[in-house]
């Protein structure tokens, strides 16, 4: 997994430069990405081993069940590609805003949202039209749903100052009860939590090409996930929208300075931020159920925290880690038998308690030996 | 660099000690028994002392008496429910439960993938045609439906012989088809021995989070005591507990709901409206074992001792004989169709 460092320097993704220089700080830069999350993993391993050994079971044989569960078997490993679709996207998002210096805990609402706004596009849409025709207005429809979501929060931080992480968390309360009204006064099939099915543009499933995968809900949304990160990694280190984003996150007073408006920059990092978690939700809207299902975020918007922090905020990172994540929440429902389900959520918080330690504390030990040398 | 290489060697060491640890009794592969379950709850899961717990009761049952093998699965998020059922089918279970109505599309679904497989879901949500007829499910999956207006005309029955004022309440949660069926039935309860009584009724929304709001169960609670009700019967989810909290603050009486909940207030719950999970988990499970499983829907009701309500050691004292004798008389009627308990207003 890359564990880029979560502060930005300015060569972070940059262009190498040539020399006998870069290669040494290539060096230096994967050992700071690498060791870390090694670290974290072998300690969050060890806590996993003492957890087990207290319920009474083997180590070897419950890692082993989860490692079959997952990574071992066709099917595992379609659910833990699509667990990592939706992580990647909320992961994605916050990891977005965190470089702008935002903290977006909304990820969770913008996602509901995404989904919902998708879903009565396709309600009112006739049924049977191609999806690769309607992909592209689904994936409008979702980042605009998202999009306004995260872009009150970035509207209210820079005409009054609000504080992100006040507005974001409130707008959860507020949009989750909103779609839920909506959803069952207007939209739901009666004893159900859900809508009516979506007729039109349902995207494949991976097992439509490869047929192991059957059964599993990965789809071809994850494409879409993965285009997603490349863009934002253009967007992040190659446009100058991005570095002033970058350099908003860094320092604002200094971009001031330099001639960037924060309150420009935070407004569109949140708008973007809440549209990339929006699109999030075609996964299971789109890709899986072909219906907007109340609560179906089920957290993922609170989870994609983690992955960008142990993502590094770097694109290719947080996709590492959203599959990180997927594999321990999939590998947890293969090792039920054995463990409870709270294992694999204390599982989660060691990961990322010991990235928190591990990053900052690996690089003392890595800058130290270098002033030695 | 040393440090770390040596930290990373401590880490591996222990890592690598801890995967030859044995506890005494870890599980290997149980034998397989020869009916073997599989169980997935809903999200929320254990310890809702309802719904989930209620399931776990009679798999657990099962286990003891019937020799069974049951395996439970908790989900994390949405995917997990159609993931837990896949995983329990693939493993070769002889039967399959769902226990919750959102587990109805992932059962249907999975039921034309594991024809062989039986499933069976508790309050599976069977769907009608545009002419009303319902929809059957697939042939090898159950549809566990409980009769709770029969329950619930019983415990309307019994708050209409017990009041004072003549005057009772009814708190729903989301105003849905779902709780109305206890709100049609209780009505008819009370007027079936009082037609001169009136029934107060109040819902505390029309989202989930109505099942979820004890503040608002309170408030509706204390309105209707305020207006002259002397007894309240909720089905509200954990928002019942504002309207018990209610009952110990006025002195008046409440009846609970899906389980026994003389706990949550004692000496003021007359009784409780119960809803048989564990009853029906347990039965399901046998009729695989005795290879008499099958399909279709299953309206659980009084005959079945799919619902009922709680007469115990604890609220005797609040119910006198002959109005016990005269509400299991009309139990009696129900079961014997003589008395036709309407589900919808």
């Amino acid at each position: 997994m890359t564990m880029a460092s979560p502060e930005i320097s300015p060569a972070a993704g940059g262009a190498p430069p040539s020399g006998g220089t870069s290669r040494i700080a290539a060096r230096a830069r994967l050992e700071e990405a690498l060791l870390p999350s090694l670290v974290a993993l072998l300690v969050a391993a060890i806590v996993g081993d003492a957890l087990i050994v207290s319920f009474g079971q083997a180590p070897a044989a419950v890692f082993r069940l989860l490692l079959d569960g997952t990574w071992g078997n066709s099917y595992g490993f379609g659910q833990v590609l699509y667990k990592a679709t939706t992580l990647t996207f909320t992961g994605l998002a916050i990891a977005f805003a965190l470089r702008a210096g935002l903290f977006n805990i909304g990820a969770e609402s913008q996602l509901a949202a995404g989904g919902f706004t998708a879903a009565v596009v396709g309600l009112s849409l006739p049924p049977g039209l191609p999806w690769i025709v309607m992909l592209p207005v689904y994936v409008a429809a979702a980042a605009l749903g998202g999009g306004i979501v995260g872009g009150v929060a970035g509207e209210l931080k820079s005409r009054f100052g609000a504080h992100e992480v006040i507005t974001t968390i409130m707008l959860n309360f507020i949009v989750l009860a909103l779609l839920s009204y909506l959803t069952s006064t207007y939209l739901k099939v009666p004893e159900t939590l859900h809508t009516t099915e979506i007729r039109s543009g349902a995207v494949p499933r991976l097992a439509d090409f490869f047929e192991p995968f059957h059964g599993s809900a990965a789809n071809l949304v994850i494409v879409v996930a993965a285009l997603s990160c490349a863009t934002a990694w253009w967007y992040l280190f190659r446009t100058r929208r991005g570095f002033e984003l970058r350099a908003v996150g860094l320092q604002p007073e200094a971009a001031e300075y330099a001639g960037v408006r924060p309150g420009a920059v935070w407004t569109r990092a949140m708008a973007i931020s809440g549209a990339i978690a929006g699109v999030g939700g075609l996964n299971f809207v789109l890709g899986y159920k072909h219906y907007y299902e109340e609560g179906f975020a089920g957290g993922a918007g609170f989870l994609g925290i983690a992955v960008a922090l142990v993502g590094g905020t770097h694109p290719l990172g947080v996709a590492l880690a959203a599959l990180l994540f997927a594999t321990i929440s999939q590998g947890g429902l293969a090792v039920n038998a054995l463990v409870p389900k709270q294992f694999v959520e204390v599982l989660q918080a060691v990961v990322i308690i010991a990235v928190a330690v591990s990053v900052p504390e690996v690089r003392r030990l890595l800058r130290a030996r270098r002033r030695n040398a | 660099m040393r440090k770390l290489l040596v930290l990373l060697a401590v880490l591996l060491l222990v890592h690598g000690a801890f995967l030859f640890v044995r506890p005494s009794g870890a599980s290997a592969a149980r034998t397989q028994a020869d009916v073997n379950v599989g169980i997935v709850f809903d999200v929320g899961g254990r310890g809702d002392k309802s719904f989930n717990d209620g399931a776990y009761v009679g798999g657990t049952r099962a286990e003891r008496e019937l020799g069974a093998h049951v395996r439970f699965i908790e989900p994390g998020d949405g995917s997990d429910r159609e993931s837990g059922l896949r995983l329990l089918a693939a493993e070769g279970m002889d039967l399959v439960i769902g226990v919750g109505f959102i587990f109805t599309d992932d059962i249907t679904q999975l039921a034309k993938d594991y024809p062989n497989t039986k499933f069976a879901g508790i309050d599976f949500a069977v769907s009608s045609d545009r002419y009303g007829n319902p929809i059957l499910p697939p042939p090898n999956v159950a549809a566990l439906k409980f009769r709770e207006e029969q329950g619930s005309f019983l415990v309307g029955a019994l708050a209409a012989l017990e009041s004072r004022t003549k005057k009772v309440g009814f708190i729903g949660g989301m105003d849905s088809p779902l709780i109305q069926k206890f709100e049609v039935g209780y009505r008819a309860g009370v007027k079936q021995v009082c037609p001169r009584c009136t029934v107060l009724v109040g819902y505390a929304g029309v989202t989930p989070e109505a099942f979820r709001n004890p503040g608002k169960g309170k408030e509706l609670a204390l309105s209707q005591y305020g207006q002259g009700a002397d007894i309240i019967y909720h089905a509200s989810g954990s928002t019942g507990l504002g309207v018990f909290e209610a009952a110990r603050q006025t002195g008046h009486l409440a009846i609970g709901v899906d389980a026994d909940q003389y706990a949550e207030a004692p000496g003021h719950v007359l009784t409780s409206m119960v809803k048989g999970v564990d009853e029906a988990v347990y039965d399901v499970i046998k009729l695989v074992k005795e290879h008499r499983f099958k399909g279709g829907i299953y309206q659980l009701g009084l005959a079945e001792h799919g619902v009922g309500y709680v007469y115990d050691a604890n609220n005797r004292a609040l119910i006198p004989d002959s109005v016990r004798a005269r509400v299991e008389t009309l139990g009696a009627d129900i079961v014997a169709g003589r008395i036709n308990v309407p589900s919808t207003r």
